[in-house]
């Protein structure tokens, strides 16, 4: 019964996962055992980029939970990733301890050269690997239930959701600029050297990565799956298409959206978390408004609405982006903005909805 | 006319810096060339192998820096200037000094004063101290004795004389009744200069240290003659100044009663002198209740201030938001393009600066109306193009709006070039209003704020007085009815939004005599509209208006105590917490539309 509900009614989202299973066994292979020489080995380059992606992917994922089912816009989703991006680099970033240029091994470089005493006291437990790891999910998590709870329960909705999930972003961004939030400011958290114990430069810890981003975006996917199709899926989706009925009906609205916003804005906060390692770096841009509206056009390009056209908006548009960033750099902006409007304007379900109107004309 | 003059000794220059004429050494080094004048003490820089440093008891660079230290910009230029017109008189009269009584040789010496000569202060202290000769020839040459040594130098040109010409100059006899009017007149020469600016500089000088009451006969004088405003002020100033230092307590109160409104820094550190150490307790306690009083005035205008760089940044916010409340409260369209938009006027301006280059006031005038045309036009092409098929889905319509902000920002990359364009501003544009030491405003801001509000006012009139402001109005109170009635939405949508994107391109023109003209100077503002817009509510423009002024108050009076970018996050923080307690802002659209 839960195996139908889950997969077998959801033809597009069961060849998604059967691509990133093949990818979990492919990628590693074709980047540790083929040999160099292999027109089919994959370059470390490919699986950081790839692994990226997936992250991104997360992010498009979190993002159409809350759109698609519930229609809630958040153009501040990048402040969670960030947070969560954030909490694994502050992890990372104790764990170069005297390897420094400094050398200290209590304080990290940026801290020195400010001229701290001693840590700051939100620093305090993220030499362990544990505890960075609840903070990836806590520290989103609960700015999501404050802010979360603030908005739907004065029932601030649609438009002016999504201009003040912007101010959130934009402050945080702001916040975290100035040197004195002891996040390093404008440079951010880098030059990172081990995560549990492993090298972060490594080969093999890079494929990992790669692995566990692929993984974990599976199971985030069959969790969000396993949400939209069960009864508190149901309520969302009335609430979406008429809330103030679906009030009438005698649901607490706020409670289903506020839920299902801490779940998203979490899953964002890991996606976050596996995109710093594989980067190498975490800085205040993530907390620009503009990566934030860009994640909303991966889901929009996708097709909103089903889940795993996130995940394929994800990789769409990135891989357009890094293709047109090589090779016309003058380009991409123009055809990112264009995307924008076509797919608003001519594409309402986004690239999914190519495919359902096809099947739908199929069936007939 | 090389015509320079330098004094050794250590006297004169205590004496001349007490009476705030510190000549600065910097044009030294151009002697043959520019009628350069430069009274330095102890060290004379070109002719250092016949001064021996050694016998003045300081090394030159010393003295050089001191001199440099206290060099004033305005006194330099001023002592340029005044040499090519008076320095005959100087040459005639000072011919007579040796000549007749004593009281001939006052009379000479005030008119010497008079001719405000940079060089006379030099001369009169010379003759002061008894070190002023005069040769036998006829006419003689004036000479001044060194303090130190036998050499000394011609008090006309500067040049170094000989000792035993020195030795064959005949002292110019003073007596002490003249010696008293000489002081007097020392200052005369430093404060009765033509010029009022220099006039001015002077009595800054002076008041930098104690002033002596001995000049207050003379204070007295050129407060009767003083014709200049601001000189008058600062000439009665001086003189309670110098009244601070009398025996006489009653006059010594009488000035602090004066000086209670003066804002000037130099006042407040005497009075500071006044308040610990006069002996006088009354006194004391008078010059600290002056203090307060002067603190308190300058906590008021420094209010003020922030007060008006408030009005001043709302009103940049109101410009930068009117369009959109228009476009947002009229027609539910959240443009992401808004901030382009302004970049457009922007770049308008600049590009009718450089087709009619010298004429800034025409440009900027005729940019007005163009940058409306401009930024009007992209915005009927906009709604025409893409907007009119996303309505009654805003979210999408963000979305495509943002694609169109990325394309116009491209756009203007390409097309002009990714670095910032240089906007020139006409020059009563430029510089700003004095009110007081503490107190500034510039222009620019001024004319904004007139600006804005007058860009307010017209968009009411044409909201409430123009038949389109009515079909406006009608459209976005209930747009099936308006429509049955025969108003054709279709065009009124894309003239609300035309005349949205229009005051956009004016608020461009505004904005690029502020910040820099580039193609990413829209994205600064977009942020900030939808706060003013959210935080106002859509209701009215009124709503607008206040949301803009609160916002640009709140942020300014916040920037004192937390730094420019901590108060931006606090008002974030604001909007964000306001929204809770009222959903649809300040000023919320009523009635049965609202819900929709």
């Amino acid at each position: 019964m839960l195996t139908r509900r889950l997969f077998l009614s959801d033809w597009g989202g069961m060849t998604v996962l059967v691509l990133l299973l093949a990818m979990v066994v492919l990628v590693p292979y074709a980047n540790l055992v083929l040999p160099p020489e292999s027109p089919w080995h994959l370059s470390t380059y490919w699986v950081a980029l790839l692994g990226k992606f997936l992250t991104f992917a997360l992010l498009a994922l979190a993002i159409d939970l809350i759109w698609g089912y519930a229609g809630i816009l958040s153009l501040g989703h990048g402040a969670f990733f960030g947070l969560g991006g954030y909490a694994m680099g502050m992890y990372l970033t104790r764990q170069i301890g005297d390897r420094g240029v400094y050398g200290n091994p209590e304080l990290p470089d940026f801290m020195v050269f400010l001229s701290y005493e001693s840590l700051p006291w939100y620093w305090w437990g993220f030499d362990m690997f544990w505890f960075a790891m609840l903070m990836v999910v806590l520290v989103p998590g609960l700015l999501a239930l404050v802010f979360g709870w603030l908005a739907f329960r004065s029932r601030v909705t649609g438009v002016y959701f999504a201009i003040i999930t912007q101010a959130l972003v934009f402050a945080l961004m702001l916040a975290f600029f100035r040197n004195e939030m002891g996040f390093g400011g404008n440079n951010g958290l880098t030059d990172f050297k081990d995560i549990i114990g492993f090298s972060v430069q490594a080969r093999e810890t890079r494929v990992a990565l790669f692995a566990v981003s692929a993984l974990v975006l599976i199971a985030a996917y069959i969790a969000a799956r396993y949400i939209v199709t069960s009864r508190f899926g149901r309520v969302l989706i009335a609430v979406r298409d008429a809330e103030s009925r679906a009030r009438f009906s005698g649901y607490r609205v706020e409670h289903y959206k506020l839920w299902l916003f801490v779940f998203s804005a979490m899953l964002a906060g890991i996606a976050g978390a596996l995109y710093v390692p594989q980067v190498g770096i975490i800085n205040p841009g993530e907390f620009s408004p503009l990566r934030s509206i860009e994640a909303v056009l991966w889901v929009a390009v996708g097709g909103r609405g089903s889940l795993f056209g996130a995940i394929i908006g994800a990789f769409a548009v990135n891989g357009a982006k890094t293709w047109f960033t090589t090779a016309y750099p003058m380009v991409w902006l123009f055809a990112l903005g264009a995307l924008f409007v076509l797919v608003t304007v001519f594409l309402p379900r986004g690239l999914v909805g190519i495919f359902r109107r096809r099947r739908r004309e199929g069936d007939a | 006319m090389a015509a320079w003059l330098l004094v050794a000794g250590g006297s004169l220059h205590a004496e001349t810096q007490a009476f705030g004429l510190e000549m600065p050494a910097a044009d030294l080094t151009t002697e043959t060339t520019t009628p350069a004048f430069g009274i330095i003490a102890q060290a004379d820089p070109y002719t250092g192998d016949m001064m021996d440093p050694s016998l003045l008891g300081t090394d030159p660079e010393s003295a050089e820096r001191e001199t440099v230290e206290t060099d004033d910009d305005l006194m330099e230029e001023a002592v340029y200037e005044g040499l090519e017109e008076t320095a005959a008189d100087v040459d005639v009269l000072i011919q007579r000094l040796p000549e007749g009584s004593f009281n001939d040789r006052r009379r000479v010496a005030e008119e010497l004063a008079a001719t405000g000569d940079p060089r006379v202060p030099v001369i009169l202290t010379a003759l002061l101290e008894g070190r002023l000769l005069a040769t036998a020839d006829d006419p003689p040459h004036i000479l001044i004795h060194a303090e130190t040594g036998r050499g000394g130098r011609d008090a006309l040109t500067g040049e170094l004389v000989d000792a035993d010409v020195i030795a064959s100059g005949r002292r110019i006899p003073v007596h002490n009744p003249l010696r008293n009017a000489l002081r007097n007149l020392i200052a005369v020469a430093t404060i009765s200069a033509p010029d009022p600016e220099r006039r001015a500089a002077s009595l800054r000088r002076l008041m930098r240290d104690d002033v002596s009451p001995d000049i207050l006969a003379y204070l007295d004088e050129r407060v009767e003659l003083e014709t200049d405003p601001r000189v008058t002020d600062l000439l009665l100033t001086v003189r309670a100044l110098a009244r601070l230092n009398v025996d006489d307590p009653e006059q010594r109160l009488e000035s602090i009663a004066l000086l209670r409104g003066s804002l000037l820094s130099e006042v407040r550190v005497r009075l500071e002198a006044t308040a610990t150490r006069d002996e006088d307790p009354e006194v004391r306690e008078a010059a600290r209740d002056a203090l307060d009083s002067i603190e308190s005035r300058i906590r008021f205008f420094r209010f003020t201030e922030n007060l008006f760089f408030g009005l001043s940044a709302g009103s940049v916010l109101l410009l930068a938001a009117i369009g959109l409340a228009i476009t947002f409260g009229v027609m539910g369209v959240i443009n992401m393009a808004h901030g382009e938009l302004i970049m457009i006027g922007a770049y308008t301006t600049w590009f009718i600066q450089t087709l009619i280059p010298g004429a800034l006031s025409t440009s900027i005038l005729l940019a007005i109306p163009a940058a409306f045309l401009v930024a009007g036009l992209v915005g009927v092409a906009m709604e025409r193009g893409v907007i009119q098929f996303l309505y009654g889905r805003p979210l999408e319509t963000l979305l495509a709006t943002f694609g169109i902000s990325l394309i116009l920002q491209q756009t203007v990359r390409t097309l002009f070039s990714p670095l910032n364009r240089p906007v020139a501003s006409p020059d009563w544009l430029s510089g700003s209003l004095y009110v007081n030491p503490i107190l500034s405003l510039t222009w620019s801001r001024i004319y904004i704020l007139i600006f804005a509000i007058g860009v307010f006012i017209a968009l009411l009139l044409v909201m409430k007085k123009t038949s389109l402001g009515l079909k406006v109005r009608a459209v976005a109170q209930n747009r099936p009815m308006a429509r049955a009635l025969g108003v054709r939405t279709g065009w009124v949508d894309a003239l609300t939004f035309g005349l949205g994107a229009g005051i956009a391109g004016v608020a461009g023109v505004a904005l690029s005599q502020l910040t820099n003209v580039g193609p990413n100077m829209g994205q600064a503002y977009i942020i900030d509209s939808f706060m003013v817009v959210v935080f106002g509510g859509v209701g009215n423009l009124w709503g607008t208006l206040v949301g803009a002024m609160g916002l640009g108050m709140m942020t300014k009076f916040l920037e004192p105590h937390t730094g420019a970018v901590l108060a931006k996050i606090l008002v974030l923080i604001f909007i964000i917490l306001f929204i809770q307690r009222r959903p649809r802002g300040l000023f919320p659209k009523k009635g049965r539309a609202a819900e929709a």
